[in-house]
């Protein structure tokens, strides 16, 4: 039970949404969107999020979508993570987001809340960042339409008041051959160490990483040293995370030592699977 | 009585209407247990890990501690307490359970499971009970339970 109260709307346009919000602001509620809202509960108890009122999402219309229309996949953010997998349009997608969480909480855990989350792993974004997906947002002056690469810097840059209403994908991108892992410390449940998805999209393999540092990320550069085939796998790699421009993690799921030793591993294992290559220890 | 920060509402639980006031803040969990009294969901990490407080949703599995409660009105809400599903003599003769304390979780989980998949892999089986812990048994047990469902309903 939390012990901040708070109100509750469930609007049922995006328009109705805002306006709530920015009268709730106006009148001092510091109010949240809500979707899945297993964030917001369990950093509720916490104390770590504070609010006077919450706003519903999932009963938007243009919040539930998930559909292919005019070659661009359409992903509403309340979406959850389970019926994303279900649906399977986008089997690179699926397969990420069905290793977070667990089974049950992904029947609540949706999409977009997972995108916008507090926690930093957001796996689900990187399917999107892979995809150089279009990114739906809400806000006072209306919806607008950004590229990821231009407002997913770490985290999704929300001004007050907007929302992510969905994520649109370019349908080319969809069935290209992909590879996606999560690694733990231990066991096939707990949190974990790290995610690295990979699309191969024209002969190129396209990286995006999630619980190396305290967000999830693509890297151009790592990806072009990655690429390289003028040397041997194993080189590209190591050069690949000398070109790291953030501090790895180091807490009690692994120090930042035994990340970047699964972290290298694991692009092997990457590698493999895309290109069929394997590492030249010499 | 309701105020901007609680509603007087129905919820549908086990087939019946209950009318109960709560916080917009409670989540279902409580509402069941503290004024329903049907203790059967449990809390137990109170964060989402470890399924003990799983309930169904319109025949979804949902961790009633990652619920609140305003986010069941207009939804069939069940409880252990309601249940009456083969998997729950199953869970009993497959010695499913030791102190029983997350069993009430793991029936429903199975049974959301058992509902939904007419003939679930061995792997699909594993993945859906990791959303529940046990402490005390082993998972094979409750993996033969469900299995003994499945070869019933062939």
């Amino acid at each position: 039970m939390s012990s901040n109260d708070f109100e509750y709307y469930r609007p049922s346009s995006i328009m109705e949404a805002v306006q709530l919000f920015e009268d709730l602001h106006s009148k001092g509620k510091n109010p949240i969107y809500y979707s899945g809202g297993t964030e917001i509960i369990t950093l509720g108890r916490l104390n770590v999020v504070k609010t006077g009122a919450v706003i519903d999402i999932k009963n938007i219309p243009d919040c539930q979508v998930l559909k292919i229309q005019q070659r661009l996949l359409i992903t509403g953010a309340a979406n959850t993570l389970t019926n994303i997998e279900e649906v399977n349009l986008f089997p690179l997608l699926s397969k990420t987001v069905s290793e977070i969480a667990d089974r049950t909480a992904r029947n609540k855990i949706t999409v977009g809340g997972n995108v916008c989350g507090q926690i930093f792993y957001r796996e689900a974004v990187l399917p999107f960042l892979l995809t150089d997906s279009q990114m739906v947002i809400a806000g006072r002056k209306g919806n607008k339409t950004v590229s990821i690469n231009q407002i997913f810097h770490q985290k999704l840059q929300l001004e007050n008041g907007e929302f992510l209403v969905q994520l649109v994908t370019d349908q080319n991108y969809l069935h290209q051959p992909f590879f996606t892992i999560k690694k733990r410390r231990q066991w096939n449940t707990g949190y974990p160490l790290i995610t690295v998805a990979a699309l191969k999209v024209d002969g190129i393999i396209r990286i995006a990483i999630s619980g190396l540092t305290t967000f999830p990320f693509r890297s151009q550069q790592m990806e072009e040293i990655l690429n390289n085939s003028g040397h041997s796998l194993d080189i590209r790699i190591d050069h690949a995370l000398d070109a790291l421009n953030v501090p790895p993690l180091d807490d009690s799921e692994g120090t930042f030592r035994y990340r970047l030793f699964v972290l290298k591993n694991t692009l092997r294992d990457v590698f493999y699977q895309l290109e069929g290559e394997e590492p030249n220890h010499g | 009585m309701a105020d901007s920060l609680s509603v007087r509402t129905i919820l549908l639980v086990n087939g019946e209407e209950k009318t109960v006031t709560f916080r917009y803040a409670d989540i279902l969990l409580d509402v069941l247990r503290y004024q329903l009294g049907l203790t059967g969901a449990k809390p137990g990490c109170l964060n989402g890990d470890c399924g003990a407080c799983t309930v169904n949703i319109n025949g979804v599995a949902q961790k009633s501690c990652l619920t609140l409660a305003v986010e069941a009105i207009d939804k069939e809400i069940l409880t252990i307490e309601g249940m009456n599903a083969p998997i729950q003599g199953a869970f009993v003769d497959h010695f499913a359970f030791q102190c029983g304390y997350c069993t009430p979780g793991f029936i429903m989980n199975c049974h959301s499971l058992l509902n939904q998949r007419e003939n679930p892999s061995d792997q699909e089986i594993t993945k859906w009970l990791e959303s529940n812990i046990c402490r005390c048994t082993g998972y094979m047990e409750i993996e033969n339970a469900v299995k003994s469902i499945l070869l019933q309903q062939k």
